[in-house]
């Protein structure tokens, strides 16, 4: 089977896509010629012609609001912004729209769009470049929200984006583009070539959106988390010893709340763990849900370690990231509470 | 010391306020027949002078007149009229509904019939309109159910779109028709995409933007004319122009002084400024616009002059912020008006008969309104289980559990 980075799984996505369903473009800021600033659409121009993969203006609104129009002549198009902290300019669009053609029109028309966008932060990106802003997507009624962690997901999860009738937000959280983040970035970065999860198979196959998967099976307690902090909450499992069970959600929007549940009765804690701001993220969202699905099986009170509420600053990044010693930490004090 | 005056803050205002005499004499206007009519496939750059005139071909004796006013059949006249008079009534007897209490919100478009009716008659079947809350005509002078708009406007329990939507922002994608937002600006962007499409597929249909002189302010504007400029797509790009936004006048969206029109010219894209109540004119513009996309050479905008003669909607008082008489001393008068004169002029239309017409929608009107009515009135009817439909294709589990837990 070919190992592959995310890049080059969700390249191969679009491409498995693109062969087979001539309705599908793929479009956005320098994504043609050029292939993309992180290149995930490297050499799809020179495969598909520029009808179909092609260069768009730099008007976020003005690619997801043509994106609508094609998807309503009956298109699917996968549309690149090119950083997640730039989606602003088009949330209008995604909110007003393209959420809500298929209900306000009762089904007349839909918006079979996907809106890939790289997220978060590792990459010394400063506050425009390293955004999370997933929980202002899943707070709007009739968007799917995805955030991948690994290559084989990567691509399996973008062609069912793809293929969905309904609007899709895919995060790629963008330090993992070219292999796993343990949360040390002091020590060497490591690749997809020997990871397991970057074995990806060739053509065509799903994963479905809304189901999590278990990252790592444990018993003391369970770390409900998504995209890069999967990799954190490996590192802290390791260096504390506590038999953690990682949750990746992969999917927040819809949620696998059975999965949730399944694992926190299992463990009887439940750490929520994202690289997003604190107040009001998702994490909020998950931390009520299991109050009010597990509260008899919790031995101690739901802990959430996220991004502090501050812009992502840019010397700081190591201080603000929810790296493992923080993770590590908040572990410890959540066993020793009982 | 400096020697620079202290800046003031400039704030534009309209002509008139209440109390005011109603002046329009900023509005210029060339004779009928004046402005020229070039080939469809012109280089932008050879007819930049047509955005700061206005194409006009009925003169005031009710006469057809100069380049535009050729090849214009007569059913299409016919046609037109009857439709603005059959809008006008529907406007007029959901007016009265509203008044009833038996909807919360209407609409109207008095005054600027001939725009979307003039526009509809040159498009295709195929062809796609991404129209505003003010582009009734376009269903009314096609064969869609006028009961099934009553419905709508009632949210009842035939309400096309389940209750779901706002009255009058329809949903008809048979009739090319697309579901309109509310939030401004939006469609015109959507438009300029589902265009691309067509020409990313090879086909030969056309989309019809639709946006107002307030919302020309809005970043979707800038945005549809940017993408227009670049991909070339087949789109017209509608302005209407009826010079008022709520109680904000067109000088609030930089209107004052410059076209709407213009704007196209820094995109390169050709536009068109015309009488939006001269019913062939509409139409004759809107022929050439829509040919030259179908033809592929592109987009054009069209700034549609014309006046807001009713309240923005049913919650609005114009008389709070505009001069009363404002909308009688209009100097483009009233579209309904001159294109009867015209086609009686020309013979082909009696006063009788325009009577008979005017009759007839209204009873028309009256008898689909009262069917309607017994489906439902202001939101009786509507099925509390039809909130949760169509979020999602297929309902997902969080809506499955709060449906249930709601008890319908």
């Amino acid at each position: 089977m070919p190992q592959m980075t995310m890049i080059e799984a969700i390249r191969d996505a679009m491409d498995v896509k693109m062969t087979m369903d001539d309705n599908v473009v793929v479009y956005g800021e320098d994504v043609g010629y050029f292939g993309g600033v992180f290149r995930c659409t490297h050499g799809l121009q020179e495969k598909f012609g520029t009808s179909r993969v092609f260069d768009a203006p730099i008007s976020e609104s003005g690619i997801v609001g043509t994106a609508i129009g094609m998807g309503a002549y009956g298109l699917r198009p996968c549309v690149e912004i090119q950083f997640a902290d730039y989606i602003y300019p088009a949330y209008d669009q995604i909110v007003s729209e393209a959420a809500r053609l298929r209900y306000r029109s009762a089904a007349e028309f839909t918006s079979p769009i996907t809106i890939r966008t790289p997220c978060g932060g590792g990459i010394f990106g400063g506050q425009t470049h390293s955004q999370s802003p997933e929980a202002l997507f899943t707070h709007i009624s009739g968007v799917k929200t995805v955030i991948v962690s690994n290559p084989y997901d990567a691509k399996g999860l973008l062609i069912s984006a793809i293929e969905d009738d309904d609007p899709v937000i895919f995060f790629e959280p963008k330090r993992l583009y070219n292999g796993p983040f343990d949360g040390h970035h002091d020590r060497p970065a490591k690749n997809w070539s020997k990871h397991p999860l970057g074995e990806v198979p060739e053509g065509h196959y799903t994963v479905p959106i809304g189901k999590a998967s278990t990252f790592s099976e444990g018993s003391d307690v369970t770390i409900l988390t998504y995209g890069t902090m999967v990799y954190v909450a490996e590192t802290a499992k390791e260096e504390t010893g506590i038999d953690a069970e990682i949750i990746d959600l992969r999917s927040l929007l819809p949620l696998d709340v059975e999965a949730i549940v399944k694992s926190v009765e299992k463990t009887g804690r439940c750490m929520v763990l994202h690289e997003a701001t604190l107040t009001s993220g998702f994490g909020a969202e998950l931390a009520a849900q299991v109050q009010e699905r597990c509260f008899y099986h919790l031995e101690v009170p739901v802990e959430r370690v996220t991004g502090y509420d501050t812009p992502y600053p840019h010397a700081q990044e190591w201080d603000y990231f929810p790296g493992p010693a923080r993770v590590g930490k908040a572990l410890k004090s959540m066993m020793e509470a009982v | 010391m400096s020697d620079y005056a202290p800046l003031k803050f400039f704030v534009p205002e309209p002509t008139g306020r209440p109390g005011d005499e109603p002046d329009f004499t900023d509005i210029e206007i060339p004779a009928a027949g004046a402005v020229r009519r070039p080939d469809i496939d012109v280089d932008p750059a050879e007819m930049k002078d047509l955005a700061r005139t206005m194409i006009r071909v009925m003169n005031t004796k009710g006469e057809a007149v100069g380049p535009w006013a050729e090849n214009i059949p007569d059913d299409i006249l016919m046609q037109g009229l009857k439709s603005m008079v059959r809008t006008r009534a529907f406007d007029e007897r959901m007016m009265t509904l509203q008044r009833q209490g038996k909807t919360s919100f209407y609409m109207k478009c008095t005054g600027e019939e001939a725009i979307a009716i003039g526009f509809q008659a040159a498009l295709s079947k195929g062809d796609m309109h991404f129209p505003t809350y003010r582009q009734q005509g376009i269903l009314l002078s096609q064969d869609y159910p006028i009961v099934d708009l009553v419905c709508q406007i009632l949210s009842n329990a035939k309400d096309p779109l389940k209750g779901r939507q706002l009255p009058i922002l329809y949903s008809a994608r048979d009739y090319g028709f697309f579901t309109v937002s509310g939030n401004l600006g939006t469609q015109f962007l959507q438009a300029v995409g589902w265009a691309m499409a067509s020409a990313i597929k090879g086909d030969t249909k056309v989309a019809s933007a639709w946006i107002g002189d307030g919302s020309t302010a809005e970043n979707d504007f800038h945005a549809a004319l940017v993408n227009a400029s670049v991909y070339k797509p087949p789109v017209v790009l509608n302005v209407v122009n009826n010079q008022w936004a709520i109680s904000s006048f067109r000088g609030m969206a930089g209107g004052n002084n410059a076209t709407f029109a213009e704007r196209a010219h820094g995109y390169d894209i050709p536009a068109l400024r015309l009488d939006g109540n001269d019913f062939l004119a509409v139409y004759a513009a809107s022929q050439w616009a829509v040919e030259r996309a179908r033809r592929g050479h592109g987009a054009t905008l069209i700034e549609w002059v014309t006046y807001r003669v009713a309240p923005h909607s049913t919650s609005d008082d114009p008389s709070k912020y505009r001069p009363k008489e404002a909308s009688e001393a209009w100097p483009l008068g009233d579209p309904i008006l001159r294109l009867k004169n015209h086609m009686i002029n020309r013979g082909i239309w009696s006063e009788e008969r325009h009577k008979q017409a005017e009759t007839e929608y209204d009873e028309e009107i009256r008898v689909a309104t009262k069917e309607a009515e017994s489906y439902g009135t202001m939101g009786s009817g509507s099925s509390p289980r039809e909130m949760f439909e169509c979020v999602f294709k297929d309902m997902p589990r969080h809506l499955r559990e709060q449906r249930q837990k709601m008890g319908v």
